[in-house]
């Protein structure tokens, strides 16, 4: 069932246009994750659907209410992650918690109940008493997590929930975000982690300079990059010398050399090894190891949308992952 | 009962987490009690405490409430911790009542510490209690509604400081406090009509010394006409500015 649907939905700043024209829609108690990098568009269509942000057009319907025109009626079954920690420094992880029920109308028995178990579900119990100030970035991003699901929403909005944080505890994260996800819970991720993506997501949308270029889910999307075969060989001598004739033996292949004793076979159709192999066998040069490259989710996005996926790892580094 | 439960929580937050942080409690005696000093001393003898208070309890009330606001919501919208509050399934007004309501009641008490100091030294028993204290809230709420639109209008907090003051002194100089609305410059005087610190420090001065220019009904429909129009303004700057 159809949870949510975006039609047209445009935001523009000025003469930019931030979001250009997007629709996407996403099924009752899917991952769906919204993949591209810094400026694509990412946070200012998330903004738009939780009332941050007023669309310059389109439409937003989140469990068959008009996000648009009744704003309130949504942020009553929607939880949000922010891109940022934005709690309160000055409060302990247990007020921040009970804080953020109250907004959502829970009464004070209920909200330190549930703040009690979600300290315990993250891990957080012991340092639930400290102020949020003194809590180490993984903690605060697993609080701030926390903080967004404290009413047990419907459906949860995560803006970048691994930026800036360190391995061990984005896999955590990404562990707690497959347990909702088990509890029935839709969730809506922006991430510029093509990998946190590939694991975690039911489908993918890629994202691109407010247009989404791609939509569907990981195997649909590398079907279109499985068009190509990929063969990796390690030999025991350089082939420069013999290329010339294994492109005219075997004209549907492209030869790419990789390093001094490595090529890569290239070709639209399946690739028929016995020949290959004893084409270069008659000419003394042995095959050590033959490997089929499989394509990944990083380079389906680098064909798609034109952007190299050093870009991505660059932004990342800047954020300091 | 649910906008009650996050309303109560928002108003007890900024309580707790602001209003009474130590250096708010002590800024809160420090400055109305340095005000009255330097009042004694500038008027040498010659002006009474009453004449004093009505002036010195304006002014503790408009710089508690309009700085105290202003920058605590602009530090919130900075770490984004005010976003958390937009979220809330609960309607702007209700947003905007509890935001400002700590401050009025930190204005409140910041205008009876000039009371409490001058009841040690004079007979209050004179003074029309209950019109004060209307006025005094009257002062707190319309101080506080203009702290939130400064609020609104700046992005960090030295800004929210510079525009309170831009607000602040002009209204001081113009509303009657140290020059009498009779005696201002011909110029200045429509300025001061449109300031609702100029109707509260007429309740004021009525009700404590006995003078003013308007009657007290007058001064009460000026300043709940200031109220509904700067409550309308907050809201409207907040969709406007805030849910971009």
């Amino acid at each position: 069932m159809e949870i949510i649907k975006v039609t047209h939905l445009k935001k523009t700043y000025g003469d930019v246009e931030a979001v250009n024209n997007i629709s996407f829609s996403i099924e009752q108690g899917e991952i769906f994750g919204f993949l591209g990098p810094n400026g694509a568009g990412k946070t200012s269509t998330i903004n738009m659907m939780i009332g941050l942000s007023r669309p310059t057009g389109g439409h937003i319907m989140i469990d068959g209410i008009d996000a648009i025109k009744d704003i309130k009626k949504v942020q009553k079954i929607i939880g949000i992650v922010p891109d940022e920690n934005n709690l309160y420094d000055e409060m302990n992880g247990f007020e921040n918690l009970c804080f953020c029920a109250s907004l959502y109308g829970m009464r004070k028995k209920e909200r330190e109940k549930r703040a009690t178990e979600l300290l315990k579900q993250f891990n957080l119990l012991k340092a639930s008493r400290r102020p949020f100030k003194t809590y180490s970035k993984g903690m605060k991003r697993k609080l701030t997590i926390a903080a967004g699901i404290i009413h047990d929403p419907k459906i949860i909005f995560l803006d970048e929930p691994t930026t800036g944080i360190d391995v061990e505890s984005a896999r955590q994260i990404r562990e707690l975000i497959l347990d909702l996800k088990k509890q029935g819970k839709t969730i809506f991720l922006t991430t510029h982690y093509i990998e946190e993506a590939e694991r975690i997501c039911d489908r993918i949308a890629f994202i691109v300079n407010g247009k989404i270029v791609k939509t569907g889910t990981v195997n649909e999307l590398m079907e279109n990059a499985e068009s190509e075969h990929k063969i990796n060989l390690v030999l025991d001598n350089n082939i420069t010398g013999s290329r010339a004739e294994l492109e005219n033996q075997f004209p549907n292949y492209k030869i790419k050399m990789v390093g001094d004793n490595s090529c890569l076979i290239i070709s639209q159709e399946r690739i028929a090894l016995s020949p290959l192999l004893q084409l270069l066998d008659s000419k003394g040069i042995s095959v050590y190891e033959a490997k089929a490259i499989k394509p990944s989710l990083e380079d389906v996005f680098v064909k798609v949308t034109g952007i190299e996926a050093v870009q991505l790892r660059i932004e990342r580094e800047k954020l300091g992952t | 009962m649910k906008t009650m439960i996050a309303f109560w929580s928002i108003l007890k937050k900024d309580i707790l987490n602001y209003y009474l942080k130590p250096p708010n409690i002590s800024w809160g005696i420090i400055f109305p009690l340095s005000w009255t000093l330097m009042q004694l001393m500038r008027s040498e003898g010659n002006l009474g405490i009453v004449e004093l208070l009505p002036g010195l309890m304006a002014m503790s009330v408009l710089f508690g409430t309009t700085s105290m606001l202003a920058v605590t919501i602009t530090f919130e919208r900075k770490g984004r911790s005010f976003d958390r509050l937009l979220l809330a399934p609960i309607s702007i007004s209700i947003l905007v009542v509890a935001k400002i309501l700590g401050a009025i009641l930190f204005g409140i008490i910041n205008a009876f510490i000039p009371v409490i100091f001058a009841a040690f030294f004079i007979d209050l028993s004179r003074i029309n209690w209950g019109l004060t204290i209307v006025a005094i809230i009257f002062i707190a709420v319309t101080s506080a509604l203009m702290g939130l639109l400064i609020a609104v209008s700046a992005k960090e907090v030295f800004e929210a400081q510079t525009l309170s003051n831009f607000f602040r002194f002009p209204m001081l100089f113009l509303c009657g406090l140290f020059v009498p609305l009779d005696k201002l410059p011909v110029v200045l005087k429509p300025l001061s009509f449109i300031l609702p610190l100029t109707y509260g420090t007429d309740i004021l001065n009525g009700s404590v010394t006995g003078n003013s220019v308007f009657s007290a009904i007058i001064n009460f429909v000026v300043m709940l006409a200031f109220v509904i129009l700067l409550f309308y303004l907050c809201q409207r700057n907040i969709k406007k500015k805030w849910i971009l």
